[in-house]
């Protein structure tokens, strides 16, 4: 598998760190229990389209948000995490 | 010696007939020529006798020609460099090679073990689960090992291989695979365009089929044709052409896996280079050019050796000037078939008959017959008798119902062909039947790849040109090329017309997968007994699942699996593929990571310092960290660590620290990130002081530990644990960009930009003083416990100091820039000289954190809570922070949880062991009363007897109790009191004073 980090270019799989679904937000602070454990615990497991985070920990150890067709592998987008890079944050 | 060459044709053959090898094949001597494979020197020496079969040893011979060989297996080479299950038919020749027969004993031609044939009944299909099924202790004991005398193939070589393998990675726009009429008419096609283009070809020699059935390609003989191509495409410079090179896999992205024999060839490779490299391959486009392979008709006696893939016939007469068989038979069902009578004849061999299955014989072909005088015979092949040397009658059921019989000395077989749809289906694809060839064909293929010429079916040599030069043309065209690809090799389409035969019905074994020796008996028994579905049909029998994969019997297998089933053979359909096409050795995907390189090995700043010192070094992760400095005359490792504990709790010792991670924290959110990561707050800390910090996983387990100081407004200094230095560094960057992007703070690894040194002991100020710039304040009041700044050393060097204290003396960590580490070192060493300094390694370094209770790896198990550690008042509840909410969640936070506590043995002359169980006093050990276990273990000096940390539950309220230490690996048993965890100095003076 390869992918195409936005900020190095494509690169092969062994550079990435996969951890799983993008989708859960992190709860807010003072968020009851219950909700903390489903963003923890609770994660699908998408036969299809689904957004993931991996970790060009090879590269420039940015995280991304790669959207990959789990039964083809296939990678449609690929996207920096809000806070990669070195472009500026608005508080 | 015997270097006759008995059935060596006297002209011919892409053999260099001045280059004669000389070679020993089971202890006798042969001679070939260059050019030969170990296969087509056998045959020139008119050898047919190869091997013995696999769960039958009956005997057999070569079948083919190519990388498809189930038979002719032998162990190549001797010694550590021995190869088991070779084939021979890929192997080529060289000066001194010495092969071996597999699976026979004492001789390849009287072997004990064919007895086996007599006890055929009982290896039929599933033998395995029926005959050995009682009693289950047995299956250990004895069937499996006399199974695996019995049965099996070559032997491995039991030394380690003492040659290098390589792995390397090739981009381009198309990857070719094969170099037969298809693949060259595509590498010219895409090479013109200014496309890089990887050809790669398994043989040693270009040109495929045209090498083997030559034909006319603009109007030029094949051969002329393959030089001029050859010589066009090597002035492409972007066109690389790789021979003994199998692309093997098709994977992601367009990733393909090759393997290069780069020195098979050669007898041993030659100095600093390797024997074999496999290639990852990342290519816009692949074109398939794989071909397609001969498949047998399957009778009784069609293993018998003299038997013949007709095409590999054409191959030893032609290519390799080697004559399998004096008298032949041919046993067709197609047009193609008989091009092999063309061939003998042409080489001066005798045609014994032609067999065909099918009703139209072309007029052309009874010409022929006529002509060369040997008749034609409607009908099949329906058995073998076979002599010492292999086929000699031949059996024939005619058409009609009449017996005829023929003699001959060789009998060729084609069964049509099938293409080689392994590359194409290896993404889960199904190839589709195609009924006018009976075969299956690609239906799709993975991303970016196409098959053409016989690899989709089209066995003309026209078609092949046409589809491999459109395929070229299109691939380059897709990879972004626009150039043209100028004229179209052309050649003549044959004719191509088959009766599909799969299964002769006769008397006898008739094997549909010769190297597992599945017979078409064994196909029947399957189906009846429910195992219809190719995949059960598959691993019931073990069709297909040898290191040939089944490539000449797949389609065989599932054909008689379809007509006793009263399916089509579309209906019952094909297993999946799966990488790779052929076998390929670990050591390749190994590469150079094994030995010493089996992963890097990372040193301390002052390792080579250390090294000189004599230091013993140990593994914890990629480091080699020393472990302890042993002194002459100590007599044990336990001797030099106390001595060393000592040395630092009376004097000063000093301990290289850099593998712990290192992480800059710069931002003016830095403290409010590190709040939200940190179970305890660091928003508060005050600049040029230092705070241990705990984190959690965000399921409220505790992940890491270190130190960080403030070391500015907005820069703080993080350390983690060896261990998990990387991980946490992932973790902080995933806080940081994804979890809390709204914070301005960044994140710098410089683990490996700074050496730091503990300084520990009652005399590390005098030691630092004589380190540090005289005009640092280095006092009590100056530099106050856990206090941490940027220094001056003597000579101008900065460095970063902290106050803090993991042995629990009076200790300072002093960071210089890595490329002064071993320098520090030195200076320590000789500055430290009048005070007696002591270098100390990790297992002192264990040895004064158990004494202090502090916790380490063993404790940060993944398992325990900040509460279990002891450390639970150091949670927040001010704040949010990474596990909060899961920490509190009820079994967590359970009184009766296990936590640390120290143990040492009542008896004090009694030794503690790491890992053993902690049980109540009094009571049988049991699961249901086991309260915990030893996590760390150490012989304190200080308190002259072995000490320890353990989760015990409760354990803070068990203070003082007796429990047992049980621990059932070891056979030991002892008493243990549980105890405060810090042995030594309990309320702190030492590394405060």
């Amino acid at each position: 598998m390869r992918i195409v980090c936005p900020f190095c270019g494509e690169r092969e799989l062994g550079e990435f760190t996969y951890l799983g679904d993008a989708k859960p937000v992190r709860p807010v602070a003072g968020a009851p229990e219950d909700e903390v454990f489903d963003y923890v615990y609770l994660r699908d497991n998408i036969a299809g389209v689904m957004e993931e985070n991996w970790y060009h920990g090879g590269g420039c150890r940015a995280w991304l948000k790669v959207t990959r067709n789990t039964l083809t592998h296939e990678i449609s987008l690929v996207e920096p995490a809000a806070g990669a890079g070195a472009r500026h944050v608005v508080k | 010696m015997n270097s006759s060459q008995s059935h060596r044709l006297t002209s011919g053959g892409l053999i260099d007939r001045s280059a004669a090898l000389n070679f020993r094949f089971d202890g006798k001597s042969f001679a070939g020529f260059q050019g030969d494979t170990l296969a087509s020197a056998l045959v020139a020496n008119g050898v047919k006798l190869v091997g013995r079969s696999f769960k039958y040893h009956r005997p057999r011979g070569i079948l083919t020609a190519g990388s498809e060989e189930p038979n002719a297996l032998v162990e190549l080479r001797t010694g550590a460099r021995r190869e088991p299950n070779t084939k021979a038919t890929t192997a080529e020749l060289y000066e001194g090679l010495e092969a071996a027969s597999q699976n026979r004993w004492p001789s390849l031609r009287f072997d004990v073990m064919s007895i086996n044939q007599l006890f055929a009944p009982i290896f039929v299909a599933g033998f395995y689960y029926k005959t050995f099924m009682w009693p289950a202790k047995f299956w250990e004991a004895v069937y499996e090992p006399a199974i695996r005398r019995a049965a099996g193939l070559g032997r491995a070589a039991g030394i380690a291989d003492p040659d290098h393998y390589d792995k390397a990675w090739a981009h381009c726009d198309v990857v070719i695979a094969g170099s037969g009429p298809t693949g060259l008419a595509a590498a010219l096609a895409a090479g013109r365009t200014g496309a890089r283009v990887i050809l790669c070809e398994e043989d040693f020699a270009l040109g495929g089929r045209l090498l083997s059935d030559g034909g006319t390609i603009d109007g030029l003989p094949a051969a002329e044709w393959l030089s001029r191509t050859l010589a066009e495409l090597a002035t492409m410079p972007d066109v690389r052409i790789m021979t003994r090179t199998t692309l093997f896999g098709a994977y992601d992205g367009g990733t393909y896996g090759a393997i290069e024999r780069v020195n098979d060839h050669l007898p041993s490779p030659p100095e600093h280079q390797v024997r074999q490299r496999l290639w990852r391959i990342v290519a816009k486009r692949c074109v398939v050019a794989a071909g397609a392979i001969e498949r047998p008709i399957v009778f009784a006696g069609n293993d018998t050796p003299g038997v013949m893939m007709a095409s590999a016939m054409r191959s030893y007469v032609i290519r390799y000037a080697a004559a399998p068989a004096r008298r032949v038979a041919l046993f067709t069902n197609n047009e193609d078939g008989w091009r092999t009578v063309e061939t003998a004849l042409g080489a001066g061999l005798q045609i014994a008959a032609v067999i065909d299955a099918r009703h139209d014989i072309s007029p052309a072909h009874r010409s022929l017959a006529s002509k060369g005088g040997f008749p034609v015979l409607h009908g099949s092949v329906s058995g073998v008798d076979s002599g010492k040397d292999g086929v000699r009658k031949i059996a024939v059921s005619l058409t009609g119902g009449a017996r005829a019989e023929v003699e001959a000395d060789g009998l060729a077989v084609s069964g049509g062909w099938n293409p080689a749809v392994g590359l194409t289906s290896y993404h889960r694809g199904r190839p589709k039947w195609r009924e006018d060839i009976a075969a299956f064909v690609p239906d799709g293929a993975p991303p970016g790849m196409v098959a053409a010429g016989a690899a989709t079916g089209s066995f003309g040599l026209g078609a092949c040109l046409r589809e491999g030069f459109a395929a070229g043309t299109a691939a380059a065209h897709d990879a972004g090329r626009s150039g043209s690809s100028g004229s179209m090799p052309v050649s003549d389409d044959e004719a191509f017309s088959l009766t599909p035969l799969w299964h002769v019905a006769g008397k006898g074994k008739a094997f549909v997968d010769q190297q597992h020796d599945v017979t078409a008996s064994d196909v029947e028994l399957a189906q009846r007994e429910g195992f219809e579905s190719v995949e059960h049909l598959k691993r019931y029998t073990t069709l297909g699942m040898a290191t040939d994969q089944g490539k000449t019997s797949n389609v065989a297998g599932l054909a008689i699996m379809a007509a006793v089933s009263g399916r089509s053979i579309p209906e019952t359909g094909t297993t999946i593929y799966r990488p790779p096409y052929v076998p390929v050795a670990i050591g390749a995907f190994a590469g150079h990571h094994r030995d010493e390189t089996f992963h890097a090995t990372r040193l301390t700043p002052s390792h080579h310092w250390a090294a000189e010192q004599g230091a013993v070094f140990v593994d914890t992760g990629l480091w080699k960290r020393a472990q302890w400095y042993p002194r002459a005359g100590e007599k044990d490792w336990l001797e030099s660590v106390t001595r060393e504990v000592k040395a630092v709790r009376s004097g000063v010792g000093f301990c290289d620290v850099s593998t712990l991670g290192k992480i800059d924290v710069h931002g003016p959110d830095a403290g409010a990130f590190l709040d939200r990561v940190y179970i305890n707050t660091f928003s508060n800390l005050a600049v040029g002081k230092a705070r241990y910090g705990l984190m959690l996983r965000e399921d409220g387990l505790v992940y890491d530990d270190g130190t960080t100081s403030r070391l500015a407004e907005d820069h703080y200094f993080l350390t983690t644990t060896t261990a998990k230095a990387g991980l946490v560094m992932q973790h902080l960057e995933f806080c940081r960009q994804v979890l809390f992007p709204e914070l301005d703070v960044q994140l710098t690894s410089i683990s490996d930009q700074w050496a730091q040194f503990s300084i520990a002991g009652p005399k590390t100020r005098d030691l630092l003083k004589e380190i540090v710039d005289p005009a640092e304040d280095l006092s009590n009041e100056g530099f106050p416990f856990m206090g941490a700044r940027e220094v001056a050393l003597r000579g101008g060097i900065k460095a970063r100091l902290f106050r803090i204290s993991f042995s629990g003396e009076m200790a300072f960590e002093i960071s210089v820039p890595a490329r002064y580490g071993e320098a520090m070192a030195r200076n320590l060493m000789l500055a430290g000289k009048p005070f007696g300094v002591t270098p100390y390694g990790t297992e002192a370094l264990g040895v004064m954190r158990i004494e202090k209770g502090h916790v380490a790896g063993p404790e940060l198990s993944g398992t325990t809570t900040a509460a279990d550690l002891g450390l639970g008042k150091m949670m927040s509840t001010k704040k949010d922070f990474i596990g909060r909410v899961m920490a509190g969640r009820e079994a967590l936070v359970a009184p009766d949880r296990q936590v640390v506590v120290g143990v040492k043995p009542t008896d004090k002359a009694s030794r503690l062991r790491s890992g053993a169980h902690i049980i109540p006093k009094g009571q049988t050990p049991g699961p249901s009363n086991d309260q915990g276990y030893v996590t760390s273990v150490c012989f304190s000096p200080t308190s002259d007897q072995w000490i320890g940390l353990a989760l015990v539950e409760r354990g803070r309220e068990r203070i003082g109790e007796i429990v047992h230490a049980h621990d059932p690996l070891r056979g030991e048993d002892y008493d243990v009191e549980l105890c405060n965890p810090v042995f030594y100095d309990p309320d702190g003076g030492r590394q405060r004073g």
